[in-house]
């Protein structure tokens, strides 16, 4: 059989429609290659051989036809948050054990009827929360990619961090995630991989089990700017299920990510040079920013000096909506229940054996601030800091098309490195992604080059609301000038 | 204003989670730092800022007041931990 691994998700596409392989082929190793990667990497909650054969067959009976759609025949992973309709979807927590949704998300639907192939369901942090997932019911996924010299297991990021290490270990081709703080440009940072969050209100959150719903966005992973740029294209587009999907069509954001950038402006925000960040991570930023100047955009100095209160505001703002999202998990129409002497002890105890650690502290804290006496005092607040966040991008927008900065700040740490320490600690890691999803704003991230140990860095990229087609355009830039081709070495 | 140990078993209840006991006192210290730690939000000055509660810019869809979906009283049950001749069965919650 070929060596599928190293095809990007263009290559497989094009590689299907040339016949040099069929998607039955594709599918099989897909899950031959999941199945073996399972017991070291721990990165699916499910794999499912039976339906990607299946749909792969009429992929390739499509095919045969001269037909199919954008993404014919090719495998892609799907965070456990999506509703696949017959197929469990825990959101890596105990208490959504044996759900199996009658119904299907959008975004999943808008995947197969471009013609992906379903194969596996990838972990995550248990409701989205957690950066490292090291909160998933089943466990931590580990990265593929390994420090130089070192075997000690590193955390491919959260808490998309399934899809991401799915992606990195080459058994995918194009994996979704979703972003409330950071939750996909963050572990693709990690895994040296493309990670793109769009605008609010892109992809529909319908099918998606919510954590925060004025701050998750979905979106795709991928292994180059254009097969982001055309995932993020077919899991777009408006959604009469969810209120809050963009009405009007779909640009064509694969074609964008060719398109020159002589001309931008591009903006470097001085509050993004962050204390303890590592001087390489400084430095790739400021090579990033001569790439694109190399390429004919213009680099302007800019200030956004709300950024240090964006994480401060989401840890009231996201476990506020959580805490409220999370009250239908009670154990009377569906997912786990543990009985108590009555209706509320019932309530309690299926809640305290449902949700794990991380989540019930979230839980707790959204309760608190929203409780009488203390709405006003923070939750209020935080929606008001959420604006002055808003409006130093609207302004930096006025004059500049873009904004530059690093997308982490570390290369990925090793699992249980923070595991003892003050949550918070590990809240930081969204330092730099957060401000997009408070704002509504389209971003992601490049991989852009390796640090000392041989692990991958990003660059993330921002841009107006609506612009995605800037974003991959700088994106695309960056891509070409890096020339980031690094992947993990197998040893899985 | 410090978050005390009665708070928590408070906000447990509340929010409907068995008293955690004993990690009443880990809770109430993380929930304690957390909440030292998002003071830092009165450093803004929010005087006459209006409270942003999301990112859209439209105002929300209205579609026709018809029937668009139903009868798939099986399918809705098919997940319920108990239920019993098409009706979900919980727990006496009326005296």
């Amino acid at each position: 059989m070929t060596d599928f691994s190293s095809l990007s998700l263009h290559e497989a596409v094009e590689g299907l429609r040339a016949k040099s392989f069929s998607a039955v082929e594709l599918a099989q190793a897909a899950v031959a290659a999941a199945e073996a990667a399972q017991g070291p990497l721990n990165c699916f909650t499910s794999i499912d051989g039976d339906r990607a054969l299946e749909m792969a067959r009429a992929s390739d009976g499509r095919l045969a036809r001269g037909e199919g759609g954008a993404l014919e025949g090719v495998p892609v992973a799907i965070k456990d948050l999506f509703a696949v309709r017959g197929v469990e979807t825990t959101a890596s927590s105990n208490i959504l054990k044996g759900f199996k949704p009658e119904y299907e998300s959008t975004v999943t639907q808008n995947l197969w009827d471009a013609g992906a192939v379903y194969f596996a369901k990838t972990a995550m942090d248990e409701f989205a929360m957690g950066s490292s997932n090291e909160t998933a019911a089943t466990g931590p996924v580990v990265n593929p990619w390994r420090a130089k010299g070192s075997a000690a297991k590193l955390t491919p990021g959260g808490s998309s961090g399934g899809s991401a290490a799915a992606l990195a270990a080459g058994i995918s081709y194009g994996a979704t995630g979703t972003d409330t703080g950071g939750s996909i440009r963050q572990p693709a940072a990690f895994a040296g991989l493309v990670g793109v969050k769009p605008t609010y209100g892109r992809c529909s959150r319908w099918g998606v089990v919510a954590f925060a719903s004025s701050l998750d966005h979905p979106g795709p992973f991928a292994k180059t700017v254009k097969d982001a740029a055309l995932l993020t294209q077919v899991m777009s587009g408006h959604d009469p299920k969810d209120s809050t999907s963009l009405p009007g069509p779909v640009p064509d954001f694969a074609a964008a990510a060719d398109r020159p950038i002589k001309g931008l402006r591009i903006g470097i925000p001085k509050e993004y040079r962050v204390d303890g960040m590592p001087g390489e991570i400084e430095t790739l930023w400021r090579e990033g920013a001569k790439w694109l100047e190399e390429q004919g955009a213009e680099i302007v100095d800019i200030s956004l000096p709300m950024t240090q209160y964006a994480l401060p505001a989401y840890y009231i703002i996201a476990p506020a909506e959580a805490s409220s999202n999370l009250a239908r998990y009670d154990g009377m129409r569906f997912g786990a229940r543990v009985e108590g002497a009555d209706l509320t002890e019932t309530y309690e105890k299926t809640r305290a054996a449902g949700f794990g650690k991380e989540v019930q502290r979230r839980i707790l804290i959204g309760t608190y601030v929203l409780s009488a006496g203390y709405y006003d005092a923070y939750y209020l607040k935080a929606l008001k800091v959420r604006r002055r966040i808003y409006e130093d991008f609207t302004a930096a927008f006025e004059t500049v098309d873009a904004i530059l900065t690093p997308a982490t700040p570390s290369a990925a740490f090793e699992i249980g490195s923070k595991a003892k320490a003050d949550p918070i600690e590990m809240y930081l890691n969204d330092i730099f992604t957060v401000t997009a999803n408070i704002a509504g704003i389209p971003a992601m991230s490049v991989p852009a080059g390796l640090d000392k140990d041989g692990l991958p860095l990003g660059l993330q990229v921002i841009a107006p609301a609506l612009d995605e087609e800037t974003m991959f355009a700088v994106a695309g830039a960056l891509e070409r000038a890096a020339g980031f081709t690094a992947k993990a070495e197998k040893w899985w | 204003m410090p978050v005390t140990p009665d708070d928590v078993r408070r906000i447990a209840r509340l929010a409907r989670i068995a008293e955690p006991a004993d990690r009443i006192d880990a809770l109430t210290g993380e929930l304690n730092g957390i909440l030292k730690w998002v003071e830092l939000l009165d450093e803004v000055d929010v005087k006459d800022v209006e409270p942003m509660s999301t990112a859209v810019q439209t105002p929300l869809p209205l579609r026709d007041d018809a029937v668009t979906d139903g009868g798939v009283r099986d399918a809705i049950l098919k997940n319920a931990p108990k239920a019993e001749e098409g009706f979900f069965v919980v727990p006496k919650s009326v005296e």
